[in-house]
């Protein structure tokens, strides 16, 4: 059995590589501890410039109501909409809430009365969340006064319509929720992508494949030898990062382990196949390097990790049904989550085991023992 | 009976032909020296009878077999040292032995004796546990010959095997190359030293791609008038027009 042999060969460098070994345990626990909790699209501390015309006992009670939020910190009150403008201008505020004369007496004759939200949208997110956050305790505020105005029982009054969202699966849109088991998936990418990317060529600059590729070795061997040992590096990382996410994030998932590592193992399948395939291709480790970075961008990016791929333009989408990636994003994310079994998820598992053959196919076909 | 035959073999890149339609033949256990300058077309010929480059036109036999057709067959048969040190240096002497030995198919059983058999023909055994990567050159050329013969082959490729080494290492270096050809390898080697190309049974002298002289070092030595194969080869290469890389 060759294999035997060059599997022994891959292990041992792996393992007497100084680096490798110490990433492979690093890089998940920095991804998983520090990515969810940092940098994640909470909007908090949002800094807010008033500008109250009225200054009526409605208004007093609205700013106290937003202040009592938590999303906002008042940053300055302002005489008038111009000078507010010039507080958002010098990055004294991001917001600015102006209150028009008569608000309270309007809100309580009329029941309806105006104010005016202006968002800085440098940070279209912080912009656009945060106004929504605002009209929120705004609308919330209108309804309060208007209860007590016209009290009347709960969903009863005439011409109202009153939604409830229900949130399935995530009911308190928490952010973790969603975007660890994605992470996972991101993990084995930049490792079991990367790592094979980088292995082919750096024997081709040593030279040693030359020693190789005048043996009897077989393709299929050669590049299978390639696999065997990143695919039991990724279902390693896999268990750090579930092991990380039961402990750190309370996320069990609801489905069944069997289904996400079954799905793991065909995603590092793919994935190194063609960090492989890459590496045929490549003459030198640099060039493996860029060639890969540009991919796993483009993989990360469309897959749905970060932006919902229905919210994507018709031939985004059309791109995400060729990336791997995003199968196995939502293949992870409807275990966690929903609980789907593996007949849910047939659909992702076909594609995977596609994605899987043409990878390791082309990895094998470029593979070229002569020139 | 020969263990390399070519006819007519021949690689162009594009519009430069590397070799240019050789005709040669190497008789089992020969010792055969395969020379010319830099650019001569040597490496060349070389990578295509270990089938690690397809030749353009021609065809070649190495061990009896067709090196287009059955090129899996005839790596079976062949040991390739490269000109470039291509061993694993993350690897001990030991465990390349045994990486290579397994690739070749010697019995898992027999490759720790084997091992231990080439560690005494090289005066190596305490350096079985060595990373390649700490020993000095001249080690490192003997490990490479020793591992491309380690599976018996019928016969050994080296390209410029002795590159950049002390004479006392060459000399020692082509103790081994007898030593194999004793048990019956055929040596087929490249060389630039011509102290080295006296100490081959037959000798070939390559210029632009093509074979201008292949005799006995004696005979070629004669022929030209010369007192030394380092004279037949000047002049011999005196005569290229192509300069070297």
């Amino acid at each position: 059995m060759i294999l035997r042999y060059l599997l022994e060969k891959e292990f041992k460098q792996i393992f007497r590589n100084r680096f490798l070994p110490r990433i492979i345990f690093a890089f998940p626990c920095v991804a998983l501890l520090v990515f969810p909790l940092a940098a994640n699209f909470e909007v908090r501390d949002i800094r807010l410039c008033l500008v109250d015309h009225d200054r009526s006992h409605a208004s007093s009670r609205l700013v106290r109501k937003i202040a009592a939020s938590g999303y906002f910190k008042l940053s300055r009150q302002a005489p008038d909409h111009r000078s507010a403008l010039s507080s958002v201008e010098s990055d004294e505020s991001d917001m600015v809430l102006q209150i028009p004369p008569g608000f309270g007496r309007d809100l309580v004759g009329t029941g309806t009365s105006r104010v005016t939200i202006s968002a800085n949208s440098v940070d279209g997110v912080k912009g656009g969340i945060g106004s929504a956050y605002l009209s929120g305790v705004v609308a919330g505020f209108a309804d309060e006064i208007r209860q007590e105005i016209h009290p009347e029982p709960a969903g009863a009054g005439p011409g109202r319509i009153e939604t409830v969202p229900r949130l399935r699966f995530n009911p308190h849109l928490r952010y973790e929720s969603m975007m660890v088991p994605a992470l996972m998936v991101m993990l084995l990418t930049m490792i079991c992508g990367f790592l094979p990317a980088l292995n082919i060529v750096s024997e081709k600059e040593k030279g040693t494949i030359e020693q190789i590729n005048v043996t009897p070795v077989g393709k299929s061997t050669f590049i299978l030898s390639k696999l065997l040992p990143y695919w039991l590096i990724g279902l390693l990382v896999m268990s750090i990062g579930l092991v990380i996410a039961r402990l750190v994030y309370g996320l069990v998932p609801l489905g069944s382990l069997g289904t996400i590592y079954l799905f793991a193992c065909l995603y590092i399948l793919a994935i190194s196949g063609f960090g492989l395939a890459i590496s045929n291709h490549s003459n030198t480790m640099q060039q493996a390097m860029f060639v890969m970075f540009f991919f796993v961008m483009v993989f990360n990016l469309m897959s749905g990790l970060f932006t919902p791929v229905s919210s994507m333009p018709e031939w985004a989408q059309a791109t995400t049904r060729i990336n791997p990636l995003s199968y196995f994003i939502e293949a992870m994310r409807c275990v966690y989550l929903k609980g789907s079994g593996f007949r849910d998820l047939q659909p992702q598992f076909l594609a995977l085991c596609a994605c899987a053959l043409v990878m390791n196919g082309w990895a094998v076909l470029s593979y070229r023992k002569t020139t | 009976m020969n263990v390399i035959e070519t006819e007519r073999l021949t690689k162009r890149f594009g519009d430069f032909v590397a070799v240019d339609r050789l005709d040669f033949q190497v008789a089992r256990g020969e010792i055969f020296g395969f020379l010319g300058a830099n650019g001569a077309g040597k490496t060349t010929a070389m990578r295509m009878l270990c089938g690690l480059s397809v030749p353009t036109s021609g065809t070649a036999r190495v061990a009896g077999f067709d090196i287009g057709r059955q090129t899996e067959s005839v790596k079976k048969s062949i040991g390739y040292m490269s000109q470039k040190f291509s061993l694993y240096d993350d690897l001990t002497v030991a465990e390349n032995f045994r990486l290579f030995g397994g690739i070749y198919g010697v019995p898992s059983r027999e490759i720790p004796s084997r091992t231990d058999e080439m560690l005494e023909l090289l005066d190596f055994r305490s350096e079985k546990n060595t990373f390649v990567k700490s020993l000095p050159l001249g080690w490192k050329q003997k490990l490479s010959f020793s591992i491309a013969i380690f599976h018996r082959p019928g016969v050994v490729f080296l390209d410029e095997p002795t590159g950049g080494v002390d004479p006392v290492s060459r000399r020692r270096f082509w103790e081994l190359i007898y030593e194999a050809s004793d048990r019956g390898i055929t040596v087929f080697a490249t060389t630039h030293y011509m102290d080295e190309a006296e100490y081959c049974h037959r000798a070939s002298i390559m210029v632009d791609g093509r074979i201008e002289a292949l005799d006995t070092p004696a005979r070629l030595k004669q022929a030209h008038g010369a007192a030394s194969m380092d004279e037949v080869f000047r002049n011999l290469a005196r005569k290229a027009t192509r300069r070297a890389d």
